[in-house]
């Protein structure tokens, strides 16, 4: 039966991968699983039958191979090696390997950037929730309070709305706050304060008062946080005019960023992951500070442009692994700036590849991939071959189920599949 | 520190229009709530408390040690004045300004030279006025939307305010701001918040720079912030929030609330399960202070302190004012809902006439010299129409240059160069 050959197939090429890469692995099985929740079986037939994939018969898109669930099974202690492939990927090139520099993880970045930006200028403070004493509940300002007083690394009462408020209160008569959420989705407290005082006071004020704050906490899915601790809410605030929106994803950008936030005069919100402050990398031991606007080439290609930011680097480039083993030659874009977008970088990408697909974590409805297709599609729409492919994640809440969370999120083998449309 | 005063007389609200008596005898409660004029609406809502247990509640005020001193010191005779003759004469012609500019607020709109949401100060003056006119330029006042007469008292032109106001270009915020958004930096006048409550953490955060400019960075700063909102943001969660931090940091603040016992038709004692808002202050470990907010001298005996203990670093007071709204909540407002005869028995206290007698009384004015300050008031106002009247409104490139501190947030456009580098961007017309 046709169903058979091909999985006899697939099973020996899997056999010829795994030794090369266990991620690889990961990929299958995700993809399989991925494919049932979401019913791609018919575009998946379709895939399986077109000429352009050089390994017609994986099962890479199968959801009718249940063999394959045995497999499932060790596609979770799979996942967990694949972290660590993700985070051995981080050798960016852009991480200046020819210095010696220092290696450090994500929140050690995080907190030099802090510690130089508060060194350099006296104004610079921190208000949060456990920033002081406790040193952060993912360690960004640990040992600062100790440094410089509880004053400038200030211990907040729970209360977002008042003291984001207090943040731009004290930005306004000269300090440079920078204000933690504990998790992102605790600023949804403080929205009133970030929208109207924030975003608008520059404005409403004729531009006599500037509001240089910086407010920065982790977001995202997690593992298993829950609904609430597990929100993407970059959609939320993207439409507030006044403020920037950057999202950091390897610790050489993350200690870039937040100084860049902490030295500008606007009111920045930076993104954070809260499965990113793991990641290490080697980064230069001289200061840097990294443009706040600019998008990072993370990977020069020729066939397709993808654009994404934050966690979903991490799972572009494990697909694009895949991709190269299958002879794709994808050009990843790390946007960072997620308000305003670097249509430049952006653009002159399109102009090489002429397909986009965009992989966000943020929600479908009104995203950030949402809002970049529309200006990419305004901007570019003749470089364009094919229709803009935005994978977003699912308009759910986080569930808490582990099996569950991890279809919400964009996985590598729905990249590897959406590339292989594209570039069909 | 703090002293409960316990006053068995019950007061009357003629008595505290009274300036020969101390003027620190802070009215009660009692004076307002038991008013005939609102007894009906305390029984037909209030039906678990009867009027009279509310009467009989008579503490006045939690307050502190050196304004129960001087109550007790000048309760004896008349020859401690409280102001000396310049004194009275700036205040008099600090509330002539905020009621001549919000009469002439109210025409303009009428006539259709501003638009939207005005709301208008008239019968509060005294406090503004007793606050703020105790204020350095360095102070900074916070505010809400009713916010012409704090940035009138702080200092800002008329002129300015009233091309604000027309949606001029050369308005304190250039026209982008609008009745409810007075800003200026020169006087430190913090705002203007559309949403109440707004304003509060910003005031905190006012006080912390304060704090943090003398602990931190080691200046000779003394600076104190004042925070002015009224009865209706008393149940909002901000204030609570606010005055914990404040008192928990002991900043150099003064939350002040100007209580005219309506949030535009919601009475104050429909919405508030307590309504004395000054009792708020001790739960959150500072000092509340009540004060009859319809007689300038009084607030600014009690602003005095409370700012002289915000200067001192002994940290934050809570000041409910008793004061009266004569207008409607803003120009749109029909004021149907408000009992005539209360607006009557608030029209009889009238702080400006209870300044002028003040000062007839004490012989610190006569007739003439208020009749020149009315005069002079006359023609700052005049003039500030005709300067918004001619001033140009603001050209289309206005419109995209103050988004940002630093307008490279507006991005690197497809060409590669940063938007705000485009020249169409500062006519008003790239698109971004």
């Amino acid at each position: 039966m046709y169903q058979w050959r091909m999985i006899r197939s697939a099973t020996a090429i899997l056999s010829f991968f795994s030794k090369a890469s266990i991620a690889y692995t990961f990929v299958e099985t995700e993809a399989s699983m991925a494919a049932a929740s979401f019913g791609v079986s018919s575009a998946a037939v379709q895939a399986v039958k077109s000429s352009a994939s050089p390994l017609p018969s994986l099962p890479v898109i199968r959801s009718e191979a249940r063999p394959i669930s045995g497999r499932i099974n060790r596609s979770r202690n799979a996942g967990k090696i694949a972290t660590h492939a993700v985070a051995a990927q981080t050798e960016n090139p852009a991480s200046a390997a020819s210095k010696p520099g220092h290696e450090v993880l994500l929140f050690e970045a995080l907190r030099e950037g802090l510690e130089e930006e508060m060194e350099r200028d006296p104004r610079v403070c921190i208000f949060g929730e456990d920033v002081g004493h406790y040193g952060g509940s993912y360690k960004v300002s640990k040992g600062l309070a100790d440094k410089y007083g509880d004053l400038r690394v200030l211990d907040t009462p729970i209360a977002e709305n008042s003291f984001t408020g207090m943040a731009v209160g004290a930005a306004m008569t000269g300090l440079r706050p920078v204000v933690e959420g504990m998790n992102m989705g605790f600023l949804l407290l403080a929205f009133n304060q970030i929208s109207d005082n924030c975003g608008m006071l520059h404005y409403t004020s004729g531009g006599q008062f500037t509001i240089p704050t910086v407010i920065r906490g982790p977001g995202g899915v997690g593992r298993q946080l829950g609904a609430e601790h597990s929100q993407r809410l970059e959609s939320y605030f993207q439409s507030i005019p006044g403020i920037q929106m950057v999202a950091c994803s390897t610790p050489y950008n993350a200690k870039g960023l937040m100084k860049a936030a902490i030295r500008s005069e606007n009111p920045v919100v930076l993104f954070e992951h809260v499965l990113l402050y793991n990641l290490k990398e080697r980064i230069p031991d001289e200061e840097y500070v990294v443009s706040l606007e600019e998008a990072e080439m993370v990977r020069p290609g020729e066939h397709v442009t993808i654009l994404t930011y934050s966690r979903m680097r991490y799972h572009v480039m494990q697909a694009a692994k895949t991709l190269v083993n299958k002879g794709y030659d994808p050009e990843v874009i790390d946007i960072r700036s997620l308000k305003p977008f670097d249509l430049y970088t952006i653009g002159n990408s399109i102009k090489k590849t002429h397909k986009v697909l965009i992989v966000e974590e943020c929600m479908r409805t009104g995203g950030i991939g949402a809002s970049l297709t529309a200006a990419i599609n305004e901007n570019f729409n003749d470089y364009l071959d094919a229709p803009i492919v935005c994978l977003s994640s699912q308009d759910v809440p986080t569930p808490y189920a582990g099996t569950l969370e991890e279809v919400t999120v964009v996985q590598p083998s729905q990249i590897v599949t959406a590339v292989e449309q594209l570039c069909r | 520190m703090a002293k409960i005063i316990h006053n068995p007389l019950v007061l009357s609200s003629s008595r505290s229009a009274e300036k020969s008596e101390s003027c620190c005898k802070l009215s009660g409660p009692t004076s307002f709530m038991s008013s005939k004029f609102l007894g009906n609406k305390l029984l037909s809502t209030n039906s678990a408390t009867s009027p009279a247990t509310r009467r009989s509640a008579a503490v006045v005020a939690v307050s502190s040690d050196v304004v129960k001193e001087k109550k007790l010191k000048s309760s004896s005779s008349l020859a401690n004045l409280l102001i000396t003759k310049e004194e009275g004469l700036v205040l008099y012609e600090d509330m002539i300004l905020g009621r001549a500019f919000e009469d002439m607020c109210a025409q303009m709109y009428y006539r259709g030279k501003m638009f939207g949401f005005v709301h208008l100060y008239n019968g509060q003056e005294a406090v503004s006025t007793g606050f703020i006119k105790l204020l350095k330029q360095e102070d900074c006042v916070v505010s809400t939307y009713r916010d012409h007469v704090h940035a009138l008292s702080k200092g800002v032109p008329a002129r300015q305010v009233m091309s604000e106001l027309f949606g001029k270009t050369t308005g304190c915020c250039r026209g982008q701001g609008g009745s409810m958004h007075m800003f200026s930096k020169e006087h430190n006048v913090l705002g203007g918040f559309a949403f109440i409550g707004e304003g509060i953490p910003v005031a905190t955060g006012a006080a912390f720079t304060s704090k943090y400019k003398r602990e931190v960075l080691k200046e000779d700063c003394d600076e104190v912030t004042l925070a002015f909102f009224g009865d209706g943001t008393c149940n909002n969660g901000q204030f609570f929030e606010c005055l914990n931090m404040a008192a928990l940091w002991k900043l150099p603040i003064v939350f002040v609330v100007e209580n005219n016992l309506w949030a535009i038709g919601m009475s104050h004692l429909r919405s508030t399960s307590d309504p004395q808002i000054w009792k708020k202050g001790p739960a959150f470990g500072m000092p509340g202070v009540h004060v009859d907010g319809m007689d300038v001298l009084k607030v600014r005996e009690v602003a005095q302190e409370a700012i002289g203990r915000a200067r001192r670093g002994e940290g934050p007071t809570l000041v409910e004012c008793e004061t009266y709204r004569f207008r409607g909540h803003s120009l749109a407002d029909p004021d149907e809902l408000r009992d005539p005869a209360e607006k009557a028995h608030y029209a009889t206290r009238d702080p400006i006439t209870s300044l002028k007698k003040y000062l007839f009384e004490n012989n610190l004015a006569n007739e003439a010299e208020l009749k020149a300050i009315d005069k002079k008031i006359d023609e700052i106002i005049e003039d500030s129409v005709e300067f918004a009247d001619e001033s140009p409104v603001p050209a289309r490139n206005q419109l995209l240059e103050n988004v940002f501190a630093d307008p490279r947030g507006f991005g690197i456009g497809p060409d590669g160069k940063y938007r705000c580098e485009d020249p169409k961007f500062t006519q008003g017309t790239a698109q971004v």
